[in-house]
């Protein structure tokens, strides 16, 4: 068995070690927790949470922020 | 009643539950870089100023997040949908701008046409009644049409926001009828959202009696979006003030100023 998984990040696949949070994720990316929003496969995991969800092969996550817009 | 003049400002502005004394908000999009934004932004004197949801660039090729440049302290994010073409997305957006953690407010958009970025009313109405349920105050972009901006109302929108013209088309005020119409009928605010060009355009706009006036392309794509920016600022208190004084009545003939009598022989 693999020791990564693939995962869909914002539409992109992402190998990702196996049971790796979505807070571990997040920080792998050089991303601030604080400064993104995080759906998990359609749900809205809150900040406190990123660290006890797991992420599992085909999972599909959205980090999202603002951006300029009218 | 204090007169505006007197006090050199009249009653803030009241959506959903919170007060606001500038009547012009602003957009974020579409400047030539961040440094511009920021100068205009200051210069419209705005407290609510509106951002897209946007999913993060992974390969940070582009530009980060807007927060990077905006102070959240000092302007009101008011987070839109755009974009949007359903209901179901327009309730996803909404949902994760909420949870950013800055406020309830979200700007409803749901486009029904990609050529003229016209709202889709099912659409709109739909996704409205959902995120009032959810506990959001809606501002809701629409066209000019009454029965859709009552029905928005009804459903519990804390403002309703018809254009003026298309997104992005600077045509101004096309339907100034429209627009006057629904500000009599409605008893919450009426912001008039996407379509002013230019100064004369917000005047216009806010002399229809309207709460307030939000607005983007008019400062991002301006030659110089500070002025502009500078330049809607008074507009926008200028049609309000004209609006309040109450204009003279339009005749169709000539009156003078000057008495008649008094002349030389």
């Amino acid at each position: 068995m693999s020791d990564r998984v693939d995962v869909l990040v914002n539409g992109q696949h992402r190998a990702v070690p196996r049971g790796a949070t979505l807070l571990a994720l997040i920080q792998s990316l050089e991303l601030d927790p604080r400064a993104v929003v995080v759906e998990h496969n359609r749900a809205i995991v809150r900040r406190p949470e990123l660290d006890r969800v797991t992420v599992a092969p085909g999972d599909a996550i959205e980090l999202v922020h603002f951006v300029g817009g009218g | 009643m204090t007169s505006v003049v007197a006090t050199g400002h009249e009653t803030p502005l009241t959506i959903g539950g919170r007060a606001f004394h500038s009547r012009l908000m602003v957009g974020t999009g579409k400047y030539r870089d961040n440094e511009t934004m920021v100068r205009a932004i200051e210069a419209s004197g705005a407290e609510i100023v509106t951002v897209a949801v946007r999913r993060v660039d992974l390969d940070r090729t582009k530009e980060g997040g807007i927060l990077a440049h905006l102070d959240p302290q000092k302007y009101f994010l008011l987070a839109n949908t755009a974009g949007c073409y359903t209901a179901d997305d327009a309730v996803r957006y909404a949902r994760l701008a909420r949870e950013a953690g800055f406020n309830e407010f979200i700007k409803l958009e749901v486009i029904g046409d990609q050529e003229t970025l016209l709202p889709d009313v099912q659409g709109l109405l739909a996704a409205a009644v959902t995120l009032v349920r959810d506990g959001f105050q809606v501002l809701a972009y629409t066209n000019e049409d009454l029965v859709t901006a009552l029905r928005l109302a009804d459903a519990g929108c804390a403002a309703v926001m018809p254009l003026a013209s298309p997104i992005g088309s600077g045509l101004g005020l096309v339907n100034p009828y429209g627009v006057r119409t629904i500000k009599r009928r409605l008893t919450v605010p009426v912001v008039v959202d996407a379509g002013v060009g230019t100064a004369s355009d917000a005047c216009l706009t806010m002399e229809q009696g309207v709460d307030g006036i939000l607005m983007n392309t008019a400062l991002a794509a301006a030659r110089d979006p500070t002025m502009m920016a500078h330049a809607m600022r008074l507009a926008v208190e200028a049609g309000r003030a004209a609006y309040l004084a109450g204009r003279m009545p339009r005749r169709e003939v000539a009156v003078p100023s000057s008495p008649r009598e008094g002349m030389l022989d």
